[in-house]
């Protein structure tokens, strides 16, 4: 009886599908943006060493990346998710992460009166982000609206060589035929190939600290960098417990499996 | 428990001689996972993942509660509350890829569990009824992943609930308001994040209770074997401690290698990227895609693309993504062989294999964009996933000439050992209940 209902409701599926599988299908139109579009360049990063899994970030490039991002980048985009404090990791004295506390406003209540005011921001306080909501980030932007980069890098598909690709992909040629739309720039690594966003990284546009060349490449690898520190600020710790968590389980696996032989030693199976 | 050498449970030391005399816990473990349960001695490799499964189960209540200490089931903070775990708790990173990759390799060993139960014909009589609670697992995780799915409020949350939810709209007259009640209210919202956090919490031990019902189930008739002849006396079985204690433990170190490799080197490798950002009510992701261990399921959903019959293409795919795995539920009566182990059944174990193939290509094209050439590959893969199931298999049995099979278990370890030119003296003598057993140093 089984059987018998079981190969009836199995033809019925088996024709519904078959049926639908030699339907004609509809002639596919080329999408033209497809043809432009394209895959973030591999780069390799100095804190991706052997495999891509293993390395650590190194400091004075995460502290060049934040110099990018705050006097780059932040002028549209906010980093909401860190934490003055955070940058102690990327190795900032506490002293330096309070000055650079103090030099931002946060909202706040006035102590006297109850009416909203601000204060210079501590170390606890997030990173002010450049608007104060949606609105008024798409009023100053022409309606687009610049993400937040917090988590930037894990929220793209292959997102840190997306990041850097699309800070490096603006002087690419127009190819023949694409349109760019006003008020929008041609780059190819965007998924529409059309970005609001103006190309944000000239040469010597900014001068670092510590003396290294502001090439367009280089910013863009070091805020790259630092984004990925946002993203996943506990990449390194992550890293250090997975090999001694990998050295552990292979030495334990290789005893585990010394005892089940001594277990099983002459038991026929 | 059923076989009558299996060894019986004497404490030695008058602590638990006093406990067992009052509470007998202690016997119950031994009965159930010490030398009281006899096991078929030749059981390979592919019999550890059931323990796996109960391991993963385990890593992922561990996890869950922990991290709903911090979680905030709240659609405006939900998606902070996530980040909060991954910045500021203590070790909360650690927690969370645990619990979110946990889900993925939970599922990874319950598709080789089931796949094995396939091979070795676990549900054939008289293991229904373990095949069958099997199932009711099975559903059971797959509601519980989707809803944890759409907890952290991300993108392919709240529009994997959309869109997941929107498939009891197509049940005629009643669908729109079921899906209604269901999400509690038109869309997915904070009424839908709610539910499925208090749901998703309590599951997991609906999912425990089942599976301690699954296991008392199986210790009736204990496990199958490779031969698929079923235990007839003693030199057939070992005790299950320390033999398959020892092995299951090896396998488990094994496991749990795999497990901190990705964990730890590749946390995000199994998830979507468009999750890290927050859910957006006004903007669609490109492509709407589910975990990936919902891609065969999802597949088969999508496959229909005609009306059919006078019923819709859409009710079509919902019927036939439930029809896929409820028919899992009469897979003991749809095969009728009598011969359990796919060893000895030259047919089937093509067609065994053209399932796994045909599984593996289902969830690459689930995965894959609704266009050709994807399309039509998942028509032509689903309807060979309803043939096998429910026209060849049956029909198999019908035909098929089963190759011949050892007389015991004994003898086709004999064999085996013989071949290899081993030590056969555990097996030729007479051996006394579990004396099998040689001490372990």
């Amino acid at each position: 009886m089984v059987r018998l209902f079981g190969l009836g409701a199995g033809l019925v599926f088996v024709i519904a599908l078959l049926w639908g599988a030699v339907q004609p299908r509809e002639a596919v139109v080329p999408d033209p943006v497809k043809a432009i579009h394209l895959h973030p360049e591999q780069v390799k990063f100095s804190h991706d060493g052997a495999m891509g899994v293993f390395g650590t970030f190194d400091r004075a490039q995460l502290q060049r990346g934040y110099q990018v991002y705050k006097e780059v980048c932040s002028a549209c985009h906010g980093l909401e998710r860190v934490a003055f404090r955070n940058l102690q990791d990327i190795g900032f004295s506490a002293e330096e992460v309070r000055a650079l506390a103090r030099a931002k406003e946060v909202p706040s209540i006035d102590p006297r009166t109850g009416e909203p005011s601000t204060r210079p921001a501590l170390p606890a306080d997030r990173i002010p982000g450049p608007f104060i909501n949606e609105v008024q980030a798409r009023a100053a932007n022409n309606n687009a609206l610049p993400p937040d980069l917090s988590l930037i890098v894990k929220a793209r598909h292959d997102g840190q060589n997306y990041v850097y690709s699309l800070l490096t992909g603006y002087d690419r040629p127009v190819p023949a035929g694409h349109d760019v739309p006003p008020g929008l720039n041609f780059n190819p690594y965007f998924h529409s190939v059309n970005i609001a966003m103006a190309r944000p990284l000239q040469d010597d546009q900014i001068t670092y600290a510590d003396g290294t060349k502001a090439t367009t490449d280089q910013m863009a690898r070091d805020v790259t960098t630092f984004l990925r520190w946002a993203a996943e600020p506990e990449l390194e710790k992550r890293r250090q417990i997975g090999v001694a968590s990998v050295i552990f389980l292979t030495i334990l696996s290789f005893l585990a499996f010394l005892t089940y032989r001594k277990v099983w030693a002459n038991i026929p199976h | 428990m059923s076989f009558s050498w299996a060894n019986q449970y004497q404490p030695q030391n008058p602590f638990m001689q006093w406990v067992d005399s009052r509470l007998p816990l202690p016997r119950l473990v031994y009965n159930a996972v010490g030398a009281g349960y006899p096991v078929p001695r030749n059981i390979n490799y592919m019999y550890n993942f059931g323990v796996l499964a109960g391991v993963a189960l385990m890593v992922q209540i561990i996890t869950g509660i922990v991290l709903a200490m911090h979680f905030s089931a709240h659609i405006d903070t939900a998606f902070d509350s996530v980040e909060h775990i991954m910045r500021d708790v203590n070790s909360g990173w650690m927690l969370r890829y645990m619990h979110m990759n946990g889900a993925s390799f939970f599922f990874i060993v319950v598709y080789f569990h089931i796949f094995r139960g396939l091979y070795y014909g676990s549900y054939k009589a008289p293991r229904e009824v373990v095949w069958m609670l099997g199932v009711v697992i099975f559903l059971l995780m797959m509601a519980t992943a989707f809803m944890g799915y759409v907890l952290p409020w991300g993108q392919m949350s709240f529009w994997g609930a959309q869109v997941i939810t929107s498939l009891f709209s197509a049940i005629p007259l009643v669908g729109e308001a079921i899906r209604t009640w269901l999400v509690g209210g038109f869309a997915p919202d904070n009424a839908t994040l709610t539910r499925f956090f208090s749901l998703h919490y309590v599951l997991p031990f609906v999912i425990l209770g089942v599976v301690i019902l699954k296991i008392w189930a199986l210790h009736i008739p204990g496990s199958t074997n490779p031969t698929g002849v079923d235990v007839q006396g003693p030199q057939d079985t070992l005790p299950f401690h320390p033999y398959f204690t020892a092995k299951d433990f090896f396998t488990l170190c094994l496991y749990l290698l795999i497990f901190a490799a990705i964990v730890f080197f590749a946390p995000n490798f199994l998830g979507h990227p468009d999750n890290y950002i927050p859910a957006n009510n006004l903007s669609t992701p490109a492509l709407i895609v589910p975990e990936w261990y919902f891609w065969p399921f999802y597949a088969i959903l999508r496959a229909f693309t005609v009306d059919f019959l006078f019923v819709p293409a859409k009710l079509w795919g919902v019927i036939a993504m439930f029809a896929s795995i409820l028919l899992l539920f009469f897979l003991p009566w749809l095969d009728s062989s009598r011969v359990k182990s796919t060893a000895y059944r030259p047919m089937y174990r093509i067609w065994f294999w053209v399932l796994v193939v045909d599984v593996i290509i289902l969830a690459w094209v689930g995965g894959a964009p609704a266009a050709e050439p994807y399309v039509r590959i998942s028509q032509l893969a689903s309807a060979y996933y309803f043939a096998h199931f429910l026209i060849l298999l049956p029909l198999l049995s019908m035909i098929e000439k089963p190759l011949p099979m050892p007389n015991s278990i004994a003898e086709s370890v004999l064999a085996k050992v013989q071949k290899k030119g081993g030590n056969t003296a555990g097996l030729t003598a007479p051996v006394a209940p579990g004396a099998v057993a040689a001490p372990a140093e």
